[in-house]
C-alpha cells in the first residue's frame, strides 16, 4: 500500500474510531442475535438463548480490540488511550507520582547543569568566525602562553603556519571619563587583533596594524559591548570621546560587537587598546625587553591546508633560531598549540578533568535514581498484579499492558525531565552572571542552548525506558489464573536479586560522595588555618594603583613611602608595609637565578626560578612572616647601597645546598641583559605563594627602593575592626591623593581566588553527596516498605506466636539494613581511595581523620534510620488479629 | 472435549474466502456455512471470525455492506472482490499441494529390506 494511503487511513481511523466502534458493536450484536434466533428455534426461551449466544461468542472485548488492530492498528489512538489511562493511574497515587518526578527532576537537573557547564566551557567554540582553526601558543614546559614583545614580533614575522599571529595582555587600569576615576580591565592587543580574528565593530571602527607606529603611538580605545552598555549607556556618539587611562589621553574609536567577549573564555575585557600603548596602561611592561614575558597570550588562525602539527614544527624552528640568537632569554624555548579560550592545556586540562569527574558522578546519580524508580515500579507492578492479572484474563494482551506501563514510566520521566530542566535553567542563568571573585572580572558563560535541552530530553527518555523496563519480566511471567485464585503472595526471591545489587551500588556511590565531600570540607577548613608562611588574619590589603593615577619614577617611590607612613598613623595599626604582589592573591613575578659561580647565564643553567617580591622594610612584620636569621630591610637599602635580598629556606637549600648559613652568601639574577649580583642578608620561613597545593617553592624578597615597582599592595596589620580600618585607610589615602583608584580587602578575601577550585569542588561534591543520600534514603525506604508490606501476614503470624519486637524488626528490615551496611563499607573504602585524587584540588585533603570516618558512619546510619523508620513502625504496629481476619 | 479439529493457523482466512465465494454472507452466516461445508468438523470460536473478516476487508479481498438478513435483522454482508477470488484460487491450489504432500508423507510406509 502506498504510504500516503497508509497515512490517510491511520488518520481517518483516529477520527473515525467512534464511528467504527459503533459499526463493529452493531455487527457483533447482530451476530449474537442471529445465534440467539437459532437457539430459540431449537427450543430455548429467548432470554436463555441470548445468554448462551453471548457466552458462545467468546471474549468480546478481546475480539473487538483485534478487529481494530486488523483494520490497520491505530497506533496513535492506542497511544492516546495509554496516556489517558496512565494519567488516571498516576493521579490515583499522587504521592508516588510526585516522589518519582522529583527524584528524576533532581537527577536530570544535576546532569543538565553539569552538561551545560561542560558545554559552555569545553564544547562550545569561541564566539569568533572559524574558531576551529584558531590556536594559541603554549610553552611546552609549563603550559603557559606568556611571551615577550620582541619574541612575539619575531614569531609573527618568521612563522609561516599562521595567517596572522595576534597577541594580547590583561591589565587593570585607572580610567577617568571626566571627574571620577575607576578601575577597568583592559586588553592590550596587537594592532592586527580584530582583523585577524574577523571581528567587525558594532559602531565606529576597530584599530588596525596600520595604526601602530612604535611606542605609545596609537592611543585608541575600542570599548567592549558590555562596558559600553553599562558605563556609556549605549551612547552611539561615543566614538571620538577622549578618556584618560592612567592619566594618559586615549580616544574612543569604536565599540566591539555584542557577541564578542574577548578570546579568553572567562574574561570579558572592559575595553581594548593597541599593545604598543601597553606601557601607558601598565608601566611595568615595556616593548623592548626580550627576557620579560608579559604578553598573556599569542594566537592565530592556521593558514588553510596547514595542520597543527606542521604549524608547531614551524614555530619550533623559529624558536630554535631565537634560542640560538638570544641564548640568555630564549634558550630551550619550545612550543605546543592549544585552544586559546581556556589558555590551552593550562586551564583546559584541569577543567576537562574536573568536569568529566562531575559528569561521571552525576551520571551515577541518575543511574541510582533510575534503579530506585525501577524498584518502585517493580514493586508497584507486583502490588498491581491482581489488576494486571484481571486485565490479562479479560483478554488484554501482554504487549498492550507493557506498552501502558512504559507509557506510565515515560510520562513520569518526561515530567521529571521538564521540572529538572526548568530548575537547571534557573541555576545556569544565575551561574552565568555570577562573579566568583570581586577583584577579577571573571564570568562563566554557561547559558543553556539547544544542545543542553536535547541532552535533557534524551536523558529523560532513556531513564524512562531504563526504569520502565524493570517490571517487564514480572508482567511476562504473570499467570493470571494463579494470581486471581491465590492472591498476590507470589514468589519471593531469596537469592541476591538485581535489585539488591542496584541498591548496594547506589548506597556505595552515596557513601563515596559523602566521604569525599566530608574530606573536602575538612581539608578546606584546615587550609584556612594552615601554615602559609604568613598570617592572613587581621590584615587588610589595599591595592593602590599608583600607576593608574599617573605616578612614575621617583614620585612613585616617594608616594609609596608616604602611604605606608600614613597607614601607620591609624590608631590600632600594628605595622604597615607594601609588597608588589601579596602572596596567594593570584599574581607573582618570578626570575631565573644563578649561583654566584655561574658564568654562562642561560635559562637552562638557572639554579632556581624563585618567586620574586619587592617589599618595603616592615613587610615581614606586617605579614607575620618569621625571620629565621640575619636582618630585614630598612629604608637605607636603596639604589645607592649594595643589592641585598631576604630569601626563604627553600631558596637557600636550592642555591647553597643548605639553609644553615645562607646569610652573607651571594647569587646572580639576569633581568634581561642586566646581570645583578645580590647578597643574602636574611632568611625567612618557607611559605605558600601561588597556590595551596603547590610544591614548596623558593622565594626572594628584595627592597622596594632597589627595584621600584608601580604595582604595590599595602599590607596593614591591626587588631581593630576590619570595616573601620578599611574606612580609615581609604580616608588617609584620599588625603594623599583623591584620584587613587583604591581597592581594599582583607587578605583572606583576596585568597578566595586561590581557594576557588577547592571551594567549588567541595560544593559540587557536597550537593552530589546530598542527592546521593536522598536517593539512598528513598531506595532503602522503597525496599524496606515493600518488604514489610509483602510480609505483613508472616510478621503477624510471628507476633501471634509470641515473637518479640526485635525479632520482628530483624525479620522485616534485616535485609535492607544488611545491604546498607555492605554498601556503606564499600563506599567508605572507595571514598578513601578517591580522596587521593581530591588531594590535588583541596589542600590537606586526607581521609586519615577520625572526624571524617565518624562523620561518614554517622551519616550513613542516619540515612538508614530515616529510610527504615516508617516501615519499622508499620512492622511493629502489626495487629495479628486484624491482619489474619482480613485475609 | 469433542472430535472437532482445531484450525491450523492461517486457514481461517481461506475458509472464510471459500464460504463467501458461494454467495454473500453476514458474519454468523459465514460461520454456519463453514460448519455446513466442513461437516461441522472444525472448531471455530464465534468471535474469532471477526478479526479475520476485518483483516480480509482491509486487504481488499472482501467488501462489506449493510443489508437485511433472512431473519429480518440488520446485518453486514460480505462478498468477494476480484482480488478475493484470485486469492482464493491461489490459496486453494497451494493448500491442495500442501495437503497432498502431507498426506503422502504421512502415509509412506518404511521400505522393507
Amino acid at each position: 500500500m502506498k504510504s500516503l494511503d497508509w497515512f490517510r487511513i491511520r488518520i481517518a481511523a483516529l477520527f473515525q474510531r467512534s464511528e467504527l466502534n459503533a459499526d463493529l458493536e452493531e455487527e457483533l450484536r447482530s451476530h449474537v442475535e442471529h445465534r440467539a434466533d437459532d437457539l430459540e428455534r431449537a427450543g430455548l426461551p429467548r432470554a436463555e438463548a441470548e445468554r448462551r449466544a453471548r457466552i458462545e461468542f467468546g471474549a468480546r472485548e478481546k475480539y473487538k480490540e483485534e478487529c481494530h488492530e486488523a483494520l490497520g492498528g491505530n497506533a496513535v489512538g492506542t497511544f492516546l488511550q495509554d496516556v489517558r489511562f496512565s494519567v488516571r493511574v498516576l493521579r490515583k497515587c499522587p504521592g508516588f507520582a510526585v516522589a518519582a518526578v522529583l527524584t528524576l527532576a533532581l537527577a536530570i537537573g544535576a546532569n543538565a547543569v553539569v552538561f551545560a557547564v561542560l558545554n559552555g566551557v569545553i564544547l562550545r567554540p569561541l564566539n569568533v568566525p572559524h574558531a576551529d582553526s584558531l590556536y594559541g601558543l603554549e610553552h611546552s614546559d609549563d603550559h603557559m602562553g606568556q611571551e615577550s614583545y620582541p619574541n612575539y614580533l619575531d614569531l609573527r614575522d618568521r612563522s609561516r603556519g599562521f595567517e596572522s599571529l595576534v597577541a594580547w595582555n590583561i591589565s587593570q587600569a585607572g580610567i577617568d571619563t571626566g571627574g571620577n576615576s575607576s578601575r577597568a580591565w583592559v586588553a592590550a592587543a596587537s594592532g592586527n587583533y580584530f582583523d585577524a580574528l574577523g571581528i567587525q565593530p558594532f559602531i565606529g571602527r576597530t584599530f588596525h596594524a596600520g595604526d601602530e607606529h612604535g611606542l605609545n603611538s596609537a592611543p585608541y580605545i575600542v570599548l567592549g559591548y558590555a562596558y559600553w552598555h553599562s558605563h556609556f549607556q549605549d551612547d552611539r556618539s561615543v566614538p571620538g570621546r577622549v578618556i584618560q587611562i592612567n592619566k594618559h589621553p586615549f580616544t574612543v574609536i569604536g565599540v566591539a560587537p555584542p557577541g564578542f567577549r574577548g578570546t579568553l573564555l572567562f574574561f570579558n575585557p572592559d575595553f581594548y587598546v593597541p599593545i604598543v600603548n601597553q606601557p601607558q596602561v601598565n608601566s611595568e611592561f615595556d616593548l623592548n625587553t626580550r627576557g620579560v614575558n608579559w604578553i598573556f597570550e599569542t594566537m592565530g588562525h592556521l593558514r588553510p591546508g596547514v595542520t597543527p602539527g606542521q604549524a608547531t614544527a614551524d614555530l619550533n624552528s623559529v624558536a630554535s633560531y631565537l634560542g640560538k640568537t638570544y641564548p640568555v632569554d630564549d634558550g630551550g624555548m619550545q612550543f605546543i598549540l592549544g585552544r586559546p579560550s581556556l589558555y590551552g592545556d593550562y586551564l583546559g586540562k584541569p577543567m576537562l578533568g574536573f568536569l568529566t569527574a562531575l559528569m561521571t558522578l552525576s551520571g551515577l546519580i541518575l543511574l541510582a535514581a533510575c534503579s530506585n524508580l525501577g524498584s518502585l515500579f517493580a514493586a508497584r507492578a507486583a502490588d498491581r498484579s491482581r489488576e494486571l492479572a484481571l486485565r490479562l484474563a479479560l483478554g488484554s494482551s501482554r504487549n498492550r499492558i507493557l506498552r501502558q506501563l512504559l507509557t506510565e514510566a515515560t510520562l513520569i520521566s518526561l515530567a521529571g525531565g521538564a521540572v529538572g530542566l526548568l530548575g537547571s535553567v534557573a541555576i545556569l542563568r544565575r551561574l552565568s552572571v555570577w562573579q566568583p571573585f570581586p577583584q577579577f572580572p571573571v564570568q562563566i558563560p554557561v547559558d543553556p542552548d539547544a544542545k543542553v535541552y536535547l541532552v535533557a530530553l534524551a536523558l529523560a527518555l532513556i531513564s524512562g525506558l531504563l526504569f520502565g523496563i524493570v517490571p517487564v519480566r514480572q508482567v511476562f511471567n504473570t499467570n493470571p489464573y494463579e494470581i486471581v485464585k491465590v492472591g498476590s503472595a507470589g514468589v519471593r526471591g531469596r537469592g541476591v536479586t538485581l535489585r539488591d545489587v542496584l541498591l548496594v551500588l547506589q548506597i556505595a556511590i552515596c557513601a563515596v560522595l559523602i566521604t569525599s565531600s566530608m574530606v573536602a570540607v575538612r581539608g578546606l577548613a584546615r587550609s584556612m588555618h594552615s601554615n602559609f608562611g604568613f598570617e592572613p588574619q587581621n590584615v587588610m590589603i589595599a591595592d593602590t594603583g599608583l600607576g593608574m593615577a599617573g605616578y612614575s619614577g621617583d614620585r612613585e617611590s616617594a608616594m609609596q613611602r608616604r602611604m605606608i607612613d600614613a597607614m601607620k598613623t591609624i590608631p590600632g595599626v600594628q605595622s604597615a608595609a607594601s609588597i608588589n604582589w601579596a602572596p596567594l592573591s593570584g599574581g607573582a613575578n618570578s626570575w631565573n637565578v644563578f649561583t654566584d659561580e655561574a658564568k654562562n647565564l642561560k635559562p637552562s643553567s638557572a639554579a632556581a626560578g624563585p618567586y620574586w617580591y619587592n617589599i618595603s622594610p616592615d613587610y615581614f612584620q606586617a605579614a607575620g612572616t618569621t625571620l629565621l636569621a640575619g636582618r630585614t630591610f630598612t629604608w637605607q637599602d636603596d639604589k645607592n647601597s649594595p643589592l641585598v635580598a631576604v630569601v626563604n629556606r627553600e631558596f637557600a637549600r636550592k642555591l647553597f645546598g643548605s639553609d644553615k648559613d645562607a646569610v652573607g652568601k651571594h647569587f646572580q639574577v639576569a633581568l634581561g641583559a642586566d646581570i645583578k649580583r645580590i647578597e643574602v642578608v636574611g632568611l625567612v620561613v618557607d611559605g605558600k605563594y601561588q597556590n595551596l597545593t603547590e610544591d614548596q617553592a623558593p622565594a626572594v624578597f628584595v627592597p622596594l627602593l632597589q627595584e621600584p615597582m608601580s604595582q604595590t599592595y599595602l599590607v596593614v596589620r591591626s587588631n581593630g575592626d576590619p570595616q573601620q580600618l578599611a574606612t580609615a585607610m581609604r580616608g588617609r589615602l584620599r588625603d594623599l591623593d583623591e584620584g587613587l583608584p583604591v581597592n581594599i580587602q582583607t587578605w583572606t578575601q583576596l585568597m578566595a581566588a586561590i581557594l576557588f577550585p577547592a571551594r567549588i569542588s567541595t560544593l559540587a561534591l557536597g550537593i552530589l553527596g546530598m542527592m546521593g543520600a536522598m536517593l539512598s534514603i528513598t531506595g532503602i525506604f522503597g525496599m524496606a516498605a515493600y518488604s514489610v508490606s509483602k510480609r505483613l501476614k508472616e510478621l503477624g503470624i510471628r507476633m501471634a506466636l509470641g515473637a518479640q519486637r526485635k525479632e520482628v524488626l530483624q525479620a522485616a528490615l534485616g535485609r535492607p539494613l544488611k545491604l546498607l551496611a555492605f554498601g556503606s563499607i564499600a563506599g567508605l573504602v572507595l571514598g578513601i581511595l578517591a580522596t587521593k585524587i581530591l588531594a590535588y584540588i583541596v589542600y590537606q585533603a586526607t581521609p586519615r581523620d577520625p572526624l571524617v570516618l565518624a562523620g561518614v558512619v554517622l551519616a550513613m546510619a542516619l540515612v538508614g534510620l530515616v529510610a527504615t523508620w516508617v516501615p519499622a513502625q508499620r512492622a511493629i504496629s502489626v495487629d495479628p488479629l486484624i491482619l489474619l481476619r482480613e485475609e | 472435549m469433542n472430535d472437532q479439529a482445531q484450525l491450523l493457523p492461517g486457514t481461517l482466512d481461506l475458509l472464510i474466502l471459500r464460504a463467501i465465494s458461494l454467495g454473500p454472507l453476514h458474519g454468523y452466516g459465514v460461520l454456519l456455512r463453514i460448519g455446513q461445508i466442513s461437516g461441522n468438523a472444525l472448531l471455530i470460536e464465534q468471535g474469532a471470525l471477526y478479526p479475520g473478516l476485518f483483516r480480509l476487508v482491509r486487504q481488499g479481498l472482501l467488501k462489506a455492506s449493510w443489508g437485511t438478513s433472512e431473519n429480518n435483522r440488520r446485518a453486514k454482508f460480505y462478498s468477494l472482490t476480484a482480488a478475493g477470488r484470485k486469492r482464493l484460487r491461489e490459496e486453494t491450489n497451494s493448500w491442495i499441494r500442501l495437503a497432498a504432500a502431507m498426506t503422502s508423507a504421512l502415509a509412506a510406509q518404511p521400505e522393507k529390506p
